[in-house]
C-alpha cells in the first residue's frame, strides 16, 4: 500500500509568536497552534477524530482541547515525530481509522513552563555509558560525528560556517526570525565555542513556540478554503538511543533509509524538488541530510554549502524561513520545518520562491536517533 | 559543589561495572558469528544469537571522533574543557569516553589517535574506563 497522494494538509499554523513566550505553558502552546491550524482549515474541534503529537501525551492534548478521539499517535521520537505523525494520519486515514486528523506541537523550550524535568533514570543505558563523560546536552552528542567527517572527507570549518550564513540570509527576509542581522563566515568562525568544533552560531536556538497541522483524505482536500498540500511521499526510521552507536559517523543510516521510501513512495527525482527544509539543529545536520538523501555524494555536502548554492539567489533554497539556527526552536523543531514547506507550496511564505510545486521535509529526531521524511506537492495531478 | 552523575548497573549490565571496579574492560562476543559488541546485552545484536559471552578486551583501541566541550556538565565544572571522545576498540565495538593524559587541544587529538584505557574510581561500586594516548601520558 502506498499513501502517494492519498491524503493532503489543508490546515497549518504556528503560534501567534514564536520566540520567547514566558506567560504560556507548553500544553497552551498546543492548544494556540491547533486552534489557528482548525481556523486555517475552516473548522472546529467537533470535526477532529485523530489527534496526534509529541512532547505532551495526545491523552493529555485531547483532554485540554476537549477531543474524544477515534485514533490517537503519541509517537514522539524527538524533533521529526510530525513527519512520522503526517506519514500515520495518512496511513489511519486510508484504512478509515479516523477523517480528520489534528497533529500538535507546543514546547517551552527557552522559558520551560510546563515542561517535563531533564532527569532520566541512572539505569537508563545512556546514563551508564554516555553520561558519566559529562555530555551537557545536544551540543556535546550530536556534534560528536563532526570530526570525523571532517577527517575522512575534508569538510572545513568554514565550510560548516556557511550553512550558518546562509541560513541566516533567508532569516533576514523573514519578520519572526529571532536573529535577523548578516553574519559573515568569520562572524560563525569567531563566536564562542561551546564544543570544538562547533561554535555559538552553528548551534539552533532555544525558544517556545508551537505549529498544527490538519491532514485529511485527498478526495475531501478541495472542500477546504486553503489550497492543498498532497502527501506524495513518507519515510521514518530511527537509528540508535546513543550517539555513540551511530554506525558510520560519516552518514546516518536512519536519513537514508527514510529518504529512500519517501523518493520511492513519491516517484519523483531529485531534480523535481523545488524546495527543501532539512532540520538544522547544528550546522553539519543539513550537510548529512544533503548526503544521505543523495542530492550530493558522500563527502560532498561542504563544498556544497561553501558555494553558497542554498542561500536566496542559489539553485537549492534550502530552510527558507530561516530554519532552526536562525527562525526559532522550541526543541522538536520538525513542525516549523512543515509550516515552511506548506507555506511554499501555497504561496504564502515570508520569502516566497516563484513556482514551487514539490518540496521535502526531512527532520532528525534527537541526536541522529530517528528520521523522517515528508514530500508534499500542491498539484494534484502530481 | 554539583555531584557529577554516577551509573547504576542493571542486571544485563553488571558484569561490565563488576570488570571496571578490577581494571578490567570487560565486553562481549557472540558465539555463532563471532562479532564482538558493546553495549551489553545477553544476546548478539548482529545476529541475535543467545550463545554470547564476555571477554576482556585489551583496553587498546583509537580515537574515532570527539568533541572538546567548553560548558561543564553538571559536576563537571573542575574538569572544562574536556573531551569527550568516541573510541573504536581494536576488537570492533566502539564505546563513550574522556581522553584524559593530555590537554585537550585539537592538535594534540588528531583523529584515529592510538589510545589505551585508564580508569578513574567514582564510588565503591562505579569506576569509569577512561582512554589515554597510547604508551601513557604527553
Amino acid at each position: 500500500m502506498s499513501l502517494r497522494m492519498g491524503t493532503a494538509i489543508v490546515g497549518a499554523a504556528e503560534t501567534d509568536a514564536v520566540g520567547i513566550i514566558p506567560d504560556k505553558s507548553a500544553i497552551q502552546l498546543h492548544a494556540d497552534a491547533a486552534f489557528n491550524a482548525l481556523a486555517d482549515a475552516g473548522i472546529t474541534k467537533y470535526d477532529v477524530d485523530g489527534v496526534l503529537c509529541a512532547g505532551q501525551s495526545p491523552v493529555q492534548v485531547a483532554e485540554y482541547l476537549g477531543i474524544t478521539p477515534k485514533f490517537v499517535d503519541g509517537t514522539s521520537v524527538g524533533g521529526c515525530s510530525y513527519m512520522l505523525h503526517v506519514r500515520h494520519a495518512s496511513a489511519a486515514i486510508k484504512a478509515g481509522l479516523c477523517s480528520v486528523a489534528l497533529i500538535t506541537h507546543g514546547e517551552s523550550g527557552r522559558s520551560r513552563v510546563g515542561m517535563a524535568g531533564w532527569s532520566r533514570a541512572s539505569q537508563a543505558l545512556g546514563a551508564q555509558f554516555e553520561e558519566p563523560y559529562g555530555v551537557a546536552g545536544p551540543p556535546t552528542r550530536f556534534t560528536v560525528p563532526i570530526l570525523r567527517h571532517m577527517h575522512e572527507y575534508g569538510t572545513t570549518h568554514e565550510q560548516l560556517a556557511s550553512v550558518a550564513v546562509a541560513t541566516r540570509q533567508w532569516a533576514m527576509q523573514n519578520p519572526r526570525a529571532m536573529m535577523r542581522d548578516p553574519i559573515t563566515i568569520a562572524d560563525v568562525l569567531n563566536s564562542r565555542m561551546i564544543a570544538y568544533p562547533v561554535h555559538l552560531l552553528e548551534c539552533c536556538l532555544v525558544t517556545d513556540g508551537g505549529g498544527a497541522l490538519v491532514v485529511v483524505s485527498a478526495e475531501r482536500a478541495k472542500d477546504f478554503p486553503k489550497k492543498p498540500v498532497y502527501v506524495l511521499g513518507t519515510g521514518e526510521s530511527t537509528e540508535h538511543s546513543m550517539i555513540s552507536m551511530m554506525h558510520d559517523f560519516t552518514e546516518s543510516r536512519a536519513f537514508k533509509v527514510s529518504g529512500a521510501q519517501a523518493f520511492a513512495e513519491a516517484k519523483v527525482a531529485h531534480k523535481d524538488i523545488d524546495h527543501a527544509m532539512f532540520y538544522d539543529a547544528f550546522a553539519h545536520t543539513p550537510m548529512f541530510a544533503l548526503e544521505a538523501l543523495g542530492f550530493v555524494g558522500k563527502g560532498e555536502g561542504g563544498p556544497f554549502f561553501a558555494e553558497m548554492r542554498t542561500a536566496p539567489g542559489g539553485d537549492f533554497p534550502l530552510n527558507t524561513n530561516g530554519g532552526g539556527l536562525s527562525y526559532t526552536h522550541t526543541g522538536m523543531y520538525g513542525m516549523f520545518a512543515i509550516q515552511e514547506s506548506v507555506r511554499q507550496l501555497r504561496g504564502e511564505a515570508a520569502a516566497q520562491l516563484p513556482d514551487v510545486r514539490i518540496s521535502i521535509a526531512h527532520g532528525v529526531g534527537g541526536m541522529f536517533h530517528a528520521a523522517g521524511t515528508l514530500i508534499l506537492t500542491n498539484d494534484e495531478k502530481a | 559543589m554539583p555531584k557529577r552523575p554516577i551509573p547504576q548497573a542493571t542486571p544485563e549490565t553488571a558484569e561490565f561495572w563488576d570488570g571496571a571496579r578490577r581494571g578490567e574492560l570487560r565486553i562481549q562476543r557472540c558465539r555463532a558469528c563471532a562479532k564482538a559488541y558493546f553495549f551489553p546485552r545477553p544476546f548478539c545484536p548482529n545476529c541475535s544469537s543467545k550463545d554470547v559471552e564476555w571477554f576482556t578486551a585489551s583496553g587498546k583501541g583509537t580515537l574515532y571522533s570527539y568533541v572538546i566541550n567548553y560548558r561543564a556538565a553538571y559536576g563537571f565544572d573542575d574538569m572544562t574543557p574536556y573531551a569527550i571522545a568516541v573510541v573504536q576498540l581494536e576488537e570492533g565495538p566502539r564505546m563513550m569516553t574522556n581522553i584524559v593524559g593530555v590537554e585537550p587541544k585539537p592538535e594534540n587529538l588528531p583523529i584515529d589517535l592510538p589510545v589505551e584505557v585508564t580508569w578513574e574510581q567514582l564510588d565503591d561500586k562505579i569506576t569509569l574506563p577512561l582512554f589515554r594516548p597510547a604508551g601513557g601520558a604527553r
